[in-house]
């Protein structure tokens, strides 16, 4: 009798201690650590972002800069000149961004800048593509166009890094010559190395956009 | 520095600074006075010759880059002395020049493009041939252009025309 006893209150502890054990009160503890990690997790991803979206800012200086939108024009002449007017003589971006047949680019522009005509040059001078065309937009729709394979001519991220800091005709921006008056013309607000590492940070950390 | 390459289909070799515009080297070391200078900014076309075929404005062109190319002025246009280019032909025909200083430049710039474009529109003359001329005979040397596009084809051996016949069927 004593022995029933002694075994009804036994199972009765095991089965109090197993409820208290696997109750809500328990299961709620372990999420509490779960959200803790998870807003530790956000806390990094946020910096994160918010480090990417800086350095998206810092390469866009250069991206939305007058030298590089004089020839990502969204119709199908270039621009020139600091107030970015219709290239002069009519020029056209031509089946290939590289002009037409007897008023090609390189007519005139050459591998690189010409100081005794003021005539810019690097190397493949050519128009961007119409799908690249950057001209009306915002810098959050160029950056998207930027990413956007559809776009860009099928580049990965890590294509486009390698184009936007190894390309010389892009990096031509930084050196950018004289004009045909022999003034220097203007050159992004910021330097080559400054943009090379924003355009890096900002695909090391996720190559976020503005919203 | 020592530049060499082929001009008129003559083999040259130039020692100058590597920068000094191809126009200087054409005029006043090899004497070729056809090619002329009109703006010294890749404005005007007056300069205008073939680098390895293709129309450049050789007053903006370092003459570095002339290494191993050939390149065409208007004194080897015409394949020879005695036999006129049909851009030749045609000007004379059209009776094109006034003062005639801008007109090397233009011929140069009309053979380019015939070279790629056999039978050029009035658009396409419009917007490939954008040289300056200070007399405006812009209206001759279009008829002219038309002119010695005819004479191109006609020049050309029967295949060779069946073959630009069709590029042109093709492109329209
Ligand atoms: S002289 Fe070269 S374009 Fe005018
Ligand atoms: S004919 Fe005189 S400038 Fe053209």
């Amino acid at each position: 009798m004593k022995k029933t006893y002694l075994f009804t209150q036994f199972i009765f502890l095991f089965i109090l201690v197993m409820t208290v054990a696997f109750s809500p009160a328990s299961t709620e503890s372990t999420e509490t650590v779960v959200t803790e990690h998870s807003v530790s997790t956000q806390n990094i991803d946020s910096q994160e972002k918010q480090a990417s979206l800086a350095a998206f800012d810092e390469m866009m200086k250069v991206v939305m800069h007058k030298r590089c939108m004089n020839c990502h024009p969204s119709d199908d002449f270039p621009r020139q000149g600091e107030d970015s007017h219709l290239h002069y003589f009519g020029i056209e971006r031509g089946k290939d961004g590289h002009g037409l047949p007897a008023a090609k680019c390189g007519t005139c522009h050459q591998t690189e800048n010409n100081d005794y005509s003021g005539v810019p040059g690097a190397p493949h001078w050519h128009l961007a593509p119409r799908s690249m065309g950057w001209q009306g937009l915002s810098k959050a729709e160029v950056g998207a166009a930027i990413l956007d394979k559809s776009k860009n001519g099928g580049r990965s991220l890590e294509d486009i890094i390698k184009h936007m800091t190894e390309d010389p005709l892009v990096l031509w921006v930084f050196d950018p010559g004289v004009n045909h008056e022999g003034t220097p013309r203007e050159a992004p607000p910021i330097s080559k190395e400054d943009y090379i590492k924003a355009v890096k940070k900002w695909a090391e950390t996720g190559a976020h956009l503005p919203e | 520095m020592k530049i060499s390459f082929k001009l008129n289909g003559k083999a040259q070799t130039v020692d100058v600074d590597g920068k000094t515009p191809l126009l200087w080297v054409i005029r006043d070391m090899l004497h070729l006075k056809g090619t002329k200078f009109g703006c010294g900014k890749a404005a005007c076309g007056a300069c205008t010759i073939h680098v390895n075929g293709d129309a450049v404005r050789s007053c903006s062109y370092a003459t570095k880059f002339a290494e191993g190319k050939e390149i065409t002025t208007i004194e080897g246009l015409s394949p020879s002395e005695d036999q006129l280019h049909p851009v030749q032909q045609a000007w004379i025909e059209e009776i094109v020049p006034q003062c005639g200083y801008c007109q090397p430049g233009f011929m140069m710039a009309t053979a380019a493009l015939l070279n790629k474009n056999p039978n050029p529109t009035d658009e396409d003359i419009d917007k490939s041939i954008i040289n300056i001329c200070r007399c405006a005979t812009y209206y001759r040397m279009r008829k002219a252009i038309h002119r010695a596009a005819k004479l191109t084809q006609a020049s050309l051996p029967a295949t060779a025309t069946d073959q630009t016949a069709e590029q042109i069927e093709n492109t329209h």
